[in-house]
Formats: structure tokens, C-alpha cells, sequence
């Protein structure tokens, strides 16, 4: 079976959750036999992984003039022409250096916040949702020259691509969310990405979630019947951590550690006042809080005006090595996330042998036993379960033994048969 | 012989309700020093009593009417139960009374807080079991001579130390991997101690009353009381012995009032002593009059509880080790402490239940365990519980402040200790030599009492200044502890 799947980025181009995650299926999918992937994304620099998969690059598919009409978007777009302009959303930073760098000469500036949501203000927005309907057109080009059996696009980015291809080869389509507006805005839905969310939802044959707690929201939220959507849960990619010499602490304090964007959906306000919590009752403990985002400021005067800034440490955006040697030092991983889909990154403190404290409001709680789970809000039981990880080794002990043993067992090619029996499933349907 | 032809029934249940401990964040430590969580407790206890305990005790109570001597019965109440019956239902209290007073009801000695002293500590087990012995004097005016341990844990060892104690039998789980061939419907006797007899649990005809009793699924639903007395009759012809024990929840609690479990108690002993030749007996009587055929042997602790029938329910995971580990190390502590406090949530913090809650084993099929478990999952049980035993210990170290101090006045103790047995021995003999003089000739007594006198007063006096001196240097240590803890209290 050849599967035509639209991504926004692929590794080493990455900027989080999506990347990991559709790369890891992909890799999965790769193991089985009879599933041959194309991944597309909007601009490939030539140095992806290609050893699993053929990656197309929008940006390098040849497109003379061609006249295409599609109504599915707010205007039919008659010529284009696809120039570079389709840039891969990397991380928030990487992304703004790519887009300013372009102001002056092509007038081209799309403002994402650190949420990787991108507001639509002023002029801009009309730039974001072009680059979306040309990756669009791409994609129904891509669609017309190759030969798949199934399209598979992953997050509201590809969605219209997907439908594109969809429209122009007639054949089905399956979306795989990953978030929802509703995740990455706590609330303040945007309309216009609702509505290429909605759009796409309600197109696809089959709406694949990364949890139940997603899964919830595409049918309550985008009214969707429940039939047409299945959770497959995330997986992890196996880490071989014989790389030479560990990484020495260099104090004998505890470590207590927060790694991710630092932006609502992640809660970090919470974890700062659990760690006051913490901090009014042991001394030899210090927390850190690692990544970048728009809510950092706020953080920084929130721990001075706490007076813990002796104890608690930010070290901005961190990257590949520096991740693991932050997980290395950690007693304890933390991800008080208002409204995480799923969250890959527990996964991985537990596989550099973390304990794991996470909030019941993420998807990843769903399937993970050997854990602390919290409300998000509920800092007292956050902290209590800090000092109760920090304090009784043999707790530690347990999390750290079980937790593995359970991680080990979450394979991407488990989610990869899920996903190969949903394709087939969804061709038999579409048949009839 | 014919105390072989006897043939015995003994229905046995345990009654326990363990204090729940609350939420006690560690926040909490050196703030709060109470661990209960009241309210569940006593919505708990008043729904047990309502549904289970006094409509149970009612029926007890008509059937040994009934049956004027020939229907028996035998609970253990742990000591909790009884201090939860005083604070939230002492109509309860009362009926088990009323219950003891017909003499037809036996109650058994167990430890009094249902805990896990016999796998940590035979000292502080004995202790347990004495106080409960007490408790049982007290609020039911009975005597124990038979013993039941917590959840029936049983090895050769726990046995003679209860055999030394002086019971005369004791109750166990007929685990298969104990008994091989053997059956358990036969007395057997302790293989270290062969005076203490062994009554082991007939797992099945008991399982079908505790567990598939108000299973529809199971084939022999509805169970009547005659079809039990015609299962319990097959064994008849050559068994001496039916031990059938469970949880008194299983009447109104675990089996609903709806069920019929109310009218298969009330008609069952009828049906029993109609079609088998069994007689209602309780252990102590069975202990009396019935033969052991062998020694059983138990090397390592079984229990009723799962079907491996071991103790990894409480003591299986590292989380139960450790948290077992640090209780007991606060024995010794405890034990030299007076406070009445401390002693009572001691004694409360010992129940088994709070490790149950810790066990990692039901992560599989929880659902049956989750019924009995305040708790989402036994790392939140372990947290809560290390929490309450971490402010525990602050409050026991308080009289013990620091190892070095503490040694200190542990040891002029002892010394003061020591020179108050001389001084007692010596004026024993002071008083022994001035009756021997006063019985001598008085010319004879002067001399001899003048030398008396002399060496006498002359010692005591070292002696008292000697006392004296060590109260002092004793006041000065107890005086710096004092200061000590005022210290680290700011």
C-alpha cells in the first residue's frame, strides 16, 4: 500500500511534538512490509533522513503556471507560482529569523507567538493562509504525478493539502491531530483555524487522535461522530544511553525539572509555585526551568517576587545534547501541561531514568501507569509529590524501575499496525 | 477413640475497620499531628454497622436463640473496630456484647491493630496481641484462648510464638502449596509447638459464600442453604473438620442485603445440623476436643489473602518494604515513650491496610482491590502514608532528641538504676544486722551495734551523696535536651 502523508516538518528540522511524532510513525511504518510512505513538507533542505522514507519538498516541485481552481479555500487562486516562500515551521525562534530576514524585499512576515500558534493580526494572516492554500496546490500537483493508494495528512497545516490531494485523485484521506486550537489558545479559538480544522475533519474518512482527551475534543468540540475517530497513542523512540561518560552534577542538591515551551498550555506557573511549596520546606533542592517562550518574563519576575531565584534557575531554549544531559541531572521531570494532547517528553525523562510527574489534563497520563498524575492546578499535590519523590528513595526507586520497563514497551511500530489497520479498514469502506 | 467421632463446623468471622488516614501533605509535617480522616471513617463505620454489623448480629442473635446451644460462632474483632465502635457506633459495641454474654460466641485474640508486627517483630507482637487481650477484657468481658494473627498470616515460627503465649489453637488458610495432598478438613497441630493446634480454612465452601454468593454467572446461583448443608455433608463421611472463614462484610456489605445473604445465614445452621453430622463448634472447643492427625509445616508466612496465598499483598513491593522498614525502626523509640498519644498512633499507623493500599500487584485487575482503596494508585498511598510516618517520627524524636544525648541519659539511667539496687540491698542488710544485734546480748549489742552503726550510716551517706550527684549531673542533661528541643522548635 502507498500512502501519500503531508507533514509540516521533518527531522533534523524540527520544532517539537508534530516533527517527533510524525517521524517516529513514519519510521514505524517503514518496518512494515507492506506500507511504502511518501512524506511531503512544504520545504526540504536536503539533509532530512531519507533512509525510511522519500521526502518531497514542496518547494522543490517544478510548478510552471498551471491553472487550478479549488473552492474548498476562500478565494479561487488562479496562477501560481511556488516560490520558497513555504517555509517549514522550525522552532518559534529559528522561524522569526527566517521571516524577517524576508521583510523588506518580498513583504512576506508571518508573526507566530512561542505557542507555535500564529496570530492573525493585521496584514499578515492573509500571508499565513496563502502559504497554506499554495502548499495546497502543491500538494494537488504531488497528488496528480505519483500513484498512492491513501493520503495522510498530519495537523491543520496540511489539512487543506491533504483535501487537495484528496479532490484531485479521489482517494480517501485521513487526518492524524496531533493538537487542536483549543490546546494550543486555552480557549481563544481562532476562527480562521478552526475552520481549516473543521474543514478537514470533515472531509477525512478517518480522524486518527494522538489520546482520548483529543479524541473529546474533535467530537464535542468540532462535532464530529464519534465513529469516525480513533485514538492511537504516541510512542517513543528507543535511546541507547552507552554514549560514553555520563554527565556530572556538579552540587549535591537535588534537581527538579521543567523542559518545554514556556507558554499557558505548558503551566509553568504552576510548577513555580509548587516549587515555592517545596522550597519553604527543604533547602537542598533546585529547579529548573528549561525552554523559552512567551510567558518567560512573567516567570522570572513571578520566582523574584518569591524570592526562590537562588534556587530556581532558567536556562532558555535548550537543544538535542543539552536535553538529555538537562534529563541526566534531574530527580525529578515535570509537565504540569493545562492541555497537552499527548506529550512525548515524559516518555523520554522516563527512558534517561526520571521519575515523572505529570497532569491528568495531558494524553499521555492516559496510558502511563508508573507516574504521578495531577490536576494541573492542584499544586499542593504537586508539590507533595515532589518531596515525596525527593525524600522516600524507595519511590524514586520504584518509578524509576517500573517506569522504564513500561516505556520500553510503547514502540512506534505498535502504532504504526494500529495505523496500517486503519488505512485498511478505511479503503475497504471507501470502496463500497 | 472417641473424640475422633466428633465432628465439627466452625464458622469464623473477622471484623476490622482500619483508621483512614487524610490527605497529609508534607507541608503538613511538624504542623499537624492528626492523621485521621474523620469523616471517611465514620461514613464508613455507620454504613458498615447499618448494613451489615447489627442486622448480622440480629440474625446471630435469634439463631443462637433458636437453636438453644447447638448453633456457634467465633469473630475477632481487631482493637481498632472496637475503638471505632466506641467513637461512631457504640450500638454495635453493645450487640457483640450481648453476644458474648450468651456464651455461645467465642471472640479470638489477634494483634490489636490487625498489623504486621508478626513478619517484623516478635517483641513488639506480643505487646500487640497483650494489649489486645485487654481491649477484649475490657469492652467484651471475654478471655481469649484461641488466636487469629492479621489475614490469617501463618508460618511454623509465628505459631510457637503463640503457642508460648498460651493459646490453644490458631487459624490459618488451607493454601494449597502448604497442604499438598493433604486436606484441610482435619486438625492439625503447629510442627515446632504440637501443643497449639492449627484449624486451616476450607477455601472453597468459604469462597462460595464470601464470593460467588450474588454471582449470577456462577452455576450453582441461587446458592440455598440446603444445597450448602448437601455440599457440606459430602465431606461428612470421613472429614472430622469444616472451617468455614470469612469477612463479616460478606452479610449485607459485600453481598447485598437484596441478595438473600440475611435469610441463607438465618437457614443455613438448621440445614447444617438436619443434614450432616457436623456439629457447630469454636476453636478452642475444637482445640479440646477434637485429635490433631499431623503437624503441618509452614515455613514461610502464608495468609488468606490473593490466590498466591503469601504476604506480597503487604510486603511485596519496595514500597511496602521500605515503608515497613521505617516504621519498625521507630520500636524501640516508641516503646520507652509514655505519651498516650504517641502510643495510639502507633498503634494506628500499624494496620495492615494502609501497605495494602501500597500494593503495585493489582496494577493488573484493580477493580476488586480498588473497592477497598482510598487511594488512586499505591505511589499516592505510599506518599500520603511516608508523609504521616515522617511527622510521626519528628514527634517521637522529640523525646529522644539527639542519639548522643540520648545515649547519655540512657546510660546514667542505668547507672542510677544500678546504685539504687545496692542501696536497697545493702539497707536490706542493715536492717538484717540490726535485728541480729538487737537479738544479741545487750552488752554484746553495744560493741556490735556501735560498729554497726559506724559502718552504716557512714555508707549510706556516700551512697546518697553519690545519688545525689548523679540526679544532678542527670537534671543538667535533661536540662539541655530541654533547651535543645525548644530550639529546634523555633
Amino acid at each position: 500500500m502507498r500512502v501519500l502523508m503531508f507533514g509540516w516538518e521533518f527531522p533534523p528540522h524540527i520544532s517539537g511534538g508534530l516533527g517527533t511524532a510524525s517521524y517516529g510513525l513514519t519510521k514505524g511504518m517503514a518496518t512494515l512490509d507492506d506500507l511504502e510512505v511518501t512524506f511531503v513538507v512544504p520545504r526540504s533542505w536536503g539533509d532530512e533522513d531519507q533512509s525510511m522514507v522519500r521526502l518531497i519538498g514542496a518547494n522543490r516541485i517544478p510548478v510552471a503556471t498551471r491553472k487550478v481552481f479549488y473552492k474548498g479555500f476562500r478565494k479561487p487562486l488562479e496562477m501560481i507560482e511556488v516560490s520558497s516562500k513555504i517555509v517549514p515551521y522550525i522552532d518559534p525562534k529559528d522561524f522569526w529569523k527566517v521571516v524577517s530576514t524576508e521583510v523588506s524585499g518580498q513583504n512576506l512576515f508571518v508573526q507566530t507567538n512561542d505557542k507555535g500558534m500564529i496570530d492573525f493580526s493585521g496584514k499578515y494572516d492573509v500571508n499565513l493562509l496563502e502559504e497554506i492554500n499554495k502548499y495546497a496546490i502543491v500538494a494537488s500537483i504531488i497528488a496528480e504525478e505519483n500513484d498512492f493508494d491513501i493520503i495522510h495528512a498530519h495537523d491543520w497545516l496540511a489539512y487543506p493539502a491533504g483535501i487537495a490531494a484528496m479532490a484531485v485523485s479521489g482517494k480517501p484521506l485521513v487526518i492524524h491531530v496531533h493538537a487542536t486550537d483549543f490546546d494550543r489558545s486555552g480557549g481563544s479559538v481562532n476562527p480562521d483555524v478552526y475552520h481549516i480544522e473543521k474543514n478537514g475533519m470533515d472531509a477525512a474518512s478517518k480522524i486518527i487522535t494522538v489520546s482520548n482527551l483529543t479524541r473529546d475534543i474533535v467530537i464535542n468540540r468540532y462535532n464530529i461522530n464519534p465513529d469516525k475517530v480513533e485514538t492511537v497513542y504516541n510512542a517513543v523512540e528507543p535511546v541507547n544511553f552507552s554514549h560514553g561518560s555520563t554527565f556530572k552534577k556538579g552540587f549535591g542538591e537535588k534537581v527538579v525539572t521543567f523542559l518545554g515551551r514556556i507558554t499557558l498550555q505548558k503551566g509553568p506557573e504552576y510548577f513555580i509555585e509548587a516549587a515555592n511549596k517545596v522550597l519553604r520546606r527543604m533547602n537542598n533542592v533546585r529547579f529548573v526551568m528549561a525552554g523559552s517562550g512567551d510567558m518567560m518574563e512573567r516567570m522570572m519576575r513571578r520566582a523574584a517576587a518569591l524570592r526562590i531565584t537562588d534556587r530556581f534557575h532558567f536556562t532558555g531554549f535548550l537543544k538535542g545534547p543539552d536535553v538529555f544531559k538537562m534529563l541526566e541531572l534531574s530527580d525529578v521531570y515535570i509537565m504540569p501541561s493545562v492541555s497537552e494532547p499527548f506529550g512525548i517528553s515524559p516518555l523520554e525523562a522516563m527512558q534517561s531514568n526520571v521519575p515523572v510527574i505529570i497532569s491528568k489534563q495531558s494524553g499521555v497520563a492516559e496510558i502511563l501507569t508508573h507516574a504521578v498524575k495531577t490536576d494541573f492546578w492542584d499544586i499542593d499535590a504537586m508539590a507533595d509529590a515532589i518531596y515525596g519523590i525527593l525524600n522516600y528513595p524507595a519511590l524514586s526507586g520504584m518509578f524509576i524501575k517500573n517506569g522504564k520497563e513500561e516505556v520500553i514497551r510503547l514502540k512506534w511500530d505498535n502504532s504504526a499496525r494500529h495505523v496500517r489497520d486503519i488505512y485498511y479498514r478505511v479503503i475497504e469502506n471507501y470502496k463500497n | 477413640m472417641s473424640a475422633s467421632n466428633k465432628k465439627a463446623i466452625c464458622f469464623y468471622f473477622q471484623v476490622h475497620q482500619p483508621f483512614r488516614l487524610k490527605r497529609y501533605r508534607f507541608f503538613d509535617l511538624g504542623h499537624d499531628h492528626y492523621y485521621y480522616d474523620d469523616y471517611t471513617n465514620e461514613s464508613i463505620m455507620r454504613k458498615v454497622a447499618d448494613k451489615c454489623y447489627l442486622p448480622a448480629n440480629k440474625v446471630i442473635m435469634d439463631l443462637i436463640n433458636k437453636h438453644n446451644g447447638k448453633f456457634k460462632v467465633t469473630f475477632s474483632i481487631s482493637g481498632l473496630a472496637i475503638n471505632q465502635f466506641r467513637l461512631y457506633a457504640p450500638e454495635v459495641l453493645e450487640s457483640f456484647r450481648k453476644l458474648a454474654d450468651t456464651g455461645m460466641v467465642e471472640f479470638l485474640a489477634e494483634t490489636n491493630a490487625h498489623s504486621l508486627a508478626s513478619i517484623k517483630s516478635r517483641n513488639e507482637f506480643e505487646q500487640q496481641v497483650n494489649r489486645h487481650k485487654l481491649m477484649l477484657k475490657d469492652y467484651l468481658g471475654v478471655d481469649a484462648t484461641s488466636f487469629r494473627n492479621t489475614e490469617l498470616i501463618y508460618s511454623d515460627e509465628i505459631g510457637s510464638w503463640v503457642a508460648d503465649m498460651g493459646f490453644k489453637s490458631m487459624l490459618t488458610e488451607g493454601a494449597k502449596h502448604v497442604l499438598g495432598w493433604k486436606s484441610p478438613n482435619y486438625l492439625y497441630c503447629n510442627s515446632i509447638n504440637p501443643r497449639l493446634k492449627v484449624l486451616l480454612r476450607n477455601f472453597a465452601l468459604s469462597d462460595d459464600i464470601a464470593f460467588r454468593f450474588s454471582n449470577r454467572d456462577w452455576n450453582s446461583w441461587p446458592l440455598t442453604a440446603e444445597k450448602y448443608a448437601s455440599w457440606v455433608s459430602k465431606l461428612g463421611t470421613r472429614r472430622d473438620l469444616v472451617n468455614i472463614f470469612m469477612d463479616y462484610e460478606t452479610f449485607g456489605e459485600h453481598n447485598w442485603k437484596e441478595s438473600g445473604i440475611f435469610d441463607f445465614l438465618s437457614h443455613m445452621p438448621a440445614a447444617i445440623l438436619k443434614k450432616t453430622p457436623f456439629k457447630f463448634m469454636t476453636p478452642s472447643e475444637v482445640a479440646d476436643l477434637l485429635q490433631p492427625v499431623s503437624a503441618i509445616t509452614v515455613p514461610s508466612p502464608i495468609s488468606w489473602a490473593d490466590e498466591e496465598r503469601d504476604i506480597t499483598a503487604w510486603h511485596g513491593n519496595e514500597l511496602q518494604v521500605a515503608a515497613l522498614d521505617k516504621l519498625y525502626s521507630l520500636t524501640d523509640k516508641v516503646n520507652r515513650c509514655n505519651d498516650p498519644h504517641i502510643k495510639k498512633d502507633w498503634d494506628y499507623l500499624q494496620a495492615s491496610d494502609h501497605f495494602y493500599y501500597m500494593a503495585t500487584k493489582f496494577f493488573s485487575d484493580g477493580a476488586v482491590h480498588a473497592y477497598f482503596n482510598p487511594y488512586e494508585t499505591p505511589y499516592d498511598a505510599f506518599m500520603n502514608y511516608m508523609n504521616v510516618l515522617s511527622d510521626f517520627e519528628l514527634r517521637v524524636k522529640q523525646y529522644f532528641p539527639d542519639s548522643k544525648e540520648q545515649e547519655q541519659i540512657f546510660l546514667l539511667h542505668e547507672e542510677v538504676n544500678k546504685k539504687d539496687g545496692i542501696i536497697y540491698k545493702q539497707t536490706r542488710e542493715i536492717e538484717k544486722l540490726s535485728k541480729k544485734v538487737a537479738r544479741l546480748s545487750p552488752s554484746k549489742t553495744d560493741t556490735k551495734s556501735r560498729t554497726a552503726a559506724k559502718g552504716a550510716p557512714k555508707n549510706a551517706r556516700a551512697i546518697k551523696d553519690e545519688k545525689a550527684s548523679l540526679k544532678k549531673s542527670q537534671k543538667e542533661a535533661s536540662a539541655t535536651t530541654a533547651k535543645r528541643s525548644t530550639r529546634t522548635k523555633k
